[in-house]
């Protein structure tokens, strides 16, 4: 529960220009993520520049993409008609997530900046490479049945917590930023989040100070057809044991073009090529559903505590397949 | 003036509360917030507590280095070891005086015996100063290796032994198993679990001179009191506790846990009320668990159902500074007619904070253990769940064979049955299906004893017509508030605005615990004789006085009714109690029951006006008391997400008279809920390196939520028991919670064809 000062941004420059001079200065919109964190001390800014105030719009451009301001809270998104209509398996990724109070608070951009849930991670009286580089990582032989088995290191496990990246990982979405220098750029989504690695303290693509104004999601009508599916320990309010999100394009008793993505699985949302090649082209049946599952947990990398994630994200996807398919 | 009062008006206002659905009596309060619960006192110049606790779970502290943390702004005083004042042994034979969770005094040494032990206290102007204050102290620990996995402490380590009276055996077990014409033999394990109340753990200490006053969130007022006399070496007059709203308790505010003697310490330190309010982090190791047990049960039955043999073993532990042991197997003691019964626990000591008991201590785990090995045997035997249990009902007490006080549970699973549509049930696993979704229908038995302890109360008719009915008891979210302002009013005559009752405060009459579900059944004689007592005085006073249209009366004569005392046969001689109180010039008349004053001739009053109710209390030692009930559970699930949803819910309950409907419902909902969460979700974790508690907040430890808990059915079959007492009520706080998780497994058993055996039965454990 380190002090911290806090100040509200006017515009994006001013929020870009107060975060950029301090290296322990913060952006904070919702901080339904970041308060936990605080009072953990795990999170310790000096300085907090509160831009949730922000407008934030969610408009269709001339191409057909879909534009979501970073500001706009996660119950904006999740029932906005254009989202509900064009992008089912987005609105019902966001609404698996967290709670309604929550889902008002959080923003778009907050919720791509969401950390992971690692017991160890979260409290500070343990080492952790994440808080303090080459400290060690007690989950790899500890409690890991939250962890990721997709895209860990001998760092770290931990499995990213997110479900609406889940789905914007399926769709193929931008994340488009603006850098201190002034510089926007656009930022692939399977690019945003990153490996552990040898640096598992560096989670995202971001410059410090670098404000992500808003997420895109490519014209793809054929996500009309999409569905999020999320296996937890509870009913609602509880981290994905394993999810799906998936699109599929049927024609005939064929299927032409499909995205899959699974969460709970990966230490960052992760979108599975595997699966979707052995979709496309494939025949509209569960059979499918199932090859495309086993082609999807390939290389999996179980720890003690969570290899039934492997069996469980298989089925789970099949029961998503199955779900579109029958749309 | 006799006429007047007892117009159709009044006749209307003073039909009988008791039983009714009457809302709850502090609800506004507790909706607008404005009920003051333990951390809420507004006292002058308050400071702000925060507990420092170990990070290790077993070793030696060899320095603690507050000094970084002294400079900080508005810290007002760090007290560890190295600086505490010595406090006194809790140890006590004398349960009425209050009882402590464990058998350790926080501060006294360097020594930690488990993992989140409170090691110091920071006080600060402001609770972010104390908890940052907290976070800057440097602890060097000498850490030893502890231990805390249960099979290896099972083998290698300390044992507890609780005695002969948890390893009761009679018949020939062997013998029964060898007749058996079917037999199971499973091991059936359930974890660590926490009571998360929604109210975490706070204490406010205020000293006036040597005079002290805690406000604290517990179970237990008279306890407390004793308990924090004892440790302080004060006299327990010195020492006021008051609880007037506790968020929850579950068992974990019941014993008495040491963190109020630290802000009484720490505010005698500072000189000033200090406040601490527990983190829900804390709440994980500063009051008690669930603790783990592996239960091994073997049954044989023979061609008939009937059981010839029930081995039940349970594996279990306890902490090194405490002696709480789960003692699953007594429900086994009771609960089938059986020949051959052998009940053994073993308890290791490993290095945790101590186990307390928590909703149902021993009859939830235990009755888990039981109804899901009962229903694989009535598998086998191929006869229907419920019928096995009717075949195997126990008339009479297994182990005592005393008659029960009032025992309907035949009736109760008929009703429930009946309502949830038993008949409809196709036996095989996996048979009843809806779309994707599988459906299993499992039911189990439920049962709690009758427990009731000593309890005085005090009732004052005042001259304005109103009472005010008072004891030392709680209500922990129960409706002991409503339910005994119910009483007074129906002993009264009275309407409900016209009763005030208090509770809560030491300076009360005194009142046992409010733990094994026994405030209503204790509480409420007390209150119905106080009233009784206290408007037997008005009697007298009339009766005696010659201005009084009694004058001249027999006391036995006279009845009360609506605010009157009146001639039975003539109900148009009398008066108000105001009448008689304003003649004699007296604000009020009072009387007090004191805990020994089990009846007298003041309950003659209630005897003659209120028809139904018996005046003897009866010999309860003659008779076993307990409750029962049957739970009927529908589950669906989709056999590829694996997840596991309640869908229906009915239970019946044979738990003497009701006494409040709507009061009773939300127990009974409250602890099936309890129930359903330890059975599908609730588990805390151990870090299998250091043996710390892993899992510490809400969004890690599922407790259920809306989305989990289906719409529930609940039948009461209502029979008055009168042999606990006078008003035929048995407490309900935790009988719904025992046996529930059974028939959800059974009920998960029949959707799939699989027997998780170890709960909770998340969705890995489907595949």
């Amino acid at each position: 529960m380190k002090h911290f000062t806090y100040e509200r941004a006017s515009d994006r420059t001013e929020a870009i220009t107060q975060v950029a001079a301090n290296p322990q200065a913060k952006f904070i919109a919702g901080g339904t993520n970041f308060m936990d964190m605080w009072k953990e001390g795990v999170e310790t800014p000096e300085r907090l520049i509160d831009i949730r105030k922000f407008p934030g719009e969610i408009a269709l451009t001339d191409d057909g993409t879909l534009r979501i301001d970073a500001s706009t809270t996660n119950s904006q998104v999740a029932y906005h008609p254009q989202v509900r209509d064009r992008y089912p398996v987005l609105s019902e990724a966001i609404l698996a997530g967290a709670s309604p109070q929550l889902r008002n608070m959080a923003t778009t951009g907050g919720n791509l900046m969401q950390r992971n849930r690692c017991s160890y991670f979260h409290d500070v009286s343990y080492p952790c490479n994440k808080r303090q580089p080459n400290s060690g990582c007690p989950a790899i032989e500890g409690i890991n049945r939250m962890h990721a088995i997709f895209g860990t290191s001998d760092r770290c496990i931990a499995a990213h917590p997110s479900d609406m990246c889940v789905a914007l990982a399926a769709l193929g979405a931008i994340v488009q930023t603006r850098k201190p220098d002034g510089k926007s750029r656009r930022i692939a989504f399977e690019n945003f989040h990153l490996l552990p690695g040898d640096t598992p303290h560096i989670e995202t693509a971001l410059e410090h100070g670098e404000l992500i104004e808003a997420v895109e999601i490519p014209p793809l009508p054929w996500a009309k057809r999409s569905h999020y599916l999320k296996v937890r320990d509870r009913h609602s309010y509880a981290y994905a044991l394993v999810s799906a999100a998936v699109a599929l394009e049927i024609s005939g008793d064929k299927i032409v073009n499909a995205r899959v993505a699974m969460g709970g699985v990966g230490t960052k949302p992760w979108r599975s090529p595997e699966a979707e090649n052995a979709l496309i082209g494939a025949k509209n049946n569960e059979e499918s559903f199932i090859a495309a599952a086993s082609a999807a947990l390939e290389g999996a990398k179980p720890y003690q505590y969570n290899a039934f994630k492997i069996e469980l994200a298989q089925s789970t996807l099949v029961q998503a397949l199955l779900t579109v398919s029958r749309e | 003036m006799v006429n007047e009062m007892t117009s159709t008006q009044d006749r209307t206002n003073i039909q009988a509360k008791t039983g009714k659905n009457i809302d709850r009596v502090d609800g506004r309060l507790k909706v607008t917030g404005e009920a003051c619960y333990s951390a809420e006192f507004p006292l002058e110049g308050i400071a702000h507590g925060y507990i420092i606790q170990s990070t290790i779970a077993k070793g030696t502290i060899e320095a603690i280095d507050t000094s970084q943390a002294e400079q900080l702004p508005g810290v007002l005083a760090i007290l560890t070891h190295q600086n505490a004042p010595k406090l006194n042994s809790l140890k006590t034979k004398n349960f009425g005086g209050g009882y402590p969770g464990e058998n350790f005094l926080p501060l006294q040494d360097n020594q930690v015996h488990f993992d989140g032990q409170h090691i110091g206290i920071v006080v600060a102007e402001t609770y972010e100063q104390a908890r940052l204050a907290a976070s800057s102290i440097e602890i060097t620990y000498d850490e030893a290796e502890p231990m805390f996995d249960l099979d290896r402490a099972l083998k290698e380590s300390e044992r507890y032994d609780p005695g002969e009276r948890l390893q009761p055996s009679w018949g020939d077990i062997e013998g029964g198993l060898q007749q058996a014409a079917v037999t199971i033999e499973e091991t059936y394990t359930t974890p660590l679990e926490h009571h998360n109340p929604m109210e975490t753990s706070a204490t406010t200490a205020e000293w006036h001179d040597d005079e002290l006053t805690v406000y604290d969130s517990t179970q237990w007022v008279m306890g407390t009191r004793g308990m924090i006399a004892r440790g302080l070496g004060l006299p327990e007059e010195k020492v006021r506790v008051i609880s007037h709203f506790v968020g929850g308790g579950f068992g974990c505010k019941g014993l008495f846990w040491t963190h109020p003697l630290l802000v009484a310490i720490a505010a005698r330190k500072v000189n000033r009320p200090v406040r601490l309010m527990l983190t829900r982090q804390q709440m994980f190791s500063s009051c008690g668990h669930r603790p783990r047990t592996v239960q091994r049960i073997t049954l044989g039955a023979d061609n008939e159902g009937k059981l010839t043999a029930i081995r039940h073993h349970t594996d279990t532990e306890t902490s090194f500074v405490g002696d709480h042991a789960e003692p699953c197997g007594n429900i086994t003691k009771m609960l089938y007619a059986c020949p051959n019964v052998e009940i053994k626990h073993q308890i290791a000591r490993i290095n945790a904070g101590t186990p307390t008991p928590m909703r149902g201590p021993g009859e939830t785990s235990g009755t888990y253990a039981l109804e899901a090995a009962l229903d694989e045997l009535a598998v086998k035997a191929g006869i229907d769940p419920m019928e096995f249990r009717i075949i195997n009902h126990a008339d009479r007490h297994p182990q005592s064979d005393k008659p029960w006080s009032s025992k309907h549970l035949i009736e109760c699973y008929r009703r429930a049955a009946d309502a949830f549509g038993w008949q409809n049930r196709d036996p095989r696993p996996g048979s009843m299906r809806e779309g994707d979704d599988l459906i299993g229908w499992g039911m189990a038995t439920a049962t709690y004893p009758g427990y009731r302890f000593p309890t005085a109360a005090k009732a004052q008719i005042l001259a304005n017509g109103k009472v005010i009915v008072s004891s030392a008891t709680h209500d922990i979210g129960t409706g002991t508030y409503t339910i005994m302002t119910q009483i007074a009013a129906d002993t009264l005559g009275l309407p409900i605005e016209r009763v005030k009752f208090e509770l809560g405060d030491s300076k009360l009459p005194m009142a046992s615990v409010s733990g094994g579900s026994s405030t209503a059944a204790s509480v409420s004689p007390a209150v119905r004789s106080a009233c009784e007592a206290a408007c037997f005085k008005l009697i007298e006073m009339a009766i005696g006085d010659r201005e009084s249209p009694l004058h001249g009366y027999q006391a036995e004569e006279i009845t009360t009714e609506a605010g009157l005392i009146f001639v039975k046969e003539s109900p148009e001689i009398g008066e108000t109690y105001e009448a008689v109180l304003q003649r004699h010039n007296l604000p009020l008349v009072e009387a007090e029951i004191s805990p020994q004053d089990k009846g007298s001739r003041y309950k003659s009053i209630a005897a003659r006006t209120k028809p139904g109710i018996v005046e003897d209390e009866g010999g309860a030692d003659e008779f076993a008391i307990h409750s029962f009930g049957a739970h009927f559970v529908e589950v669906r699930i989709n056999p590829r997400r694996n997840q596991v949803k309640v869908s229906r819910v009915v239970g019946a309950f044979d738990v003497g008279r009701i006494l409040n409907q709507k009061t009773a419902r939300s127990q009974i909902y409250g602890g099936t809920i309890f129930g359903i969460g330890m059975a599908l979700m609730e588990e805390t974790l151990l870090d299998p390196h250091s043996g710390r508690v892993i899992i510490h907040n809400l969004a890690d430890y599922h407790v259920p939520i809306q989305a989990d808990i289906p719409e529930m059915e609940t039948i009461f079959v209502e029979y008055p028991d009168y042999h606990l007492n006078p008003l035929g009520a048995r407490g309900i706080g935790e009988i719904a919670t025992a046996g529930i998780a059974a028939a959800v497994a059974n009920a998960v058993y029949h959707a799939t064809g699989k027997r998780v055996r170890d709960l909770p039965i998340t969705p890995d454990k489907l595949l």
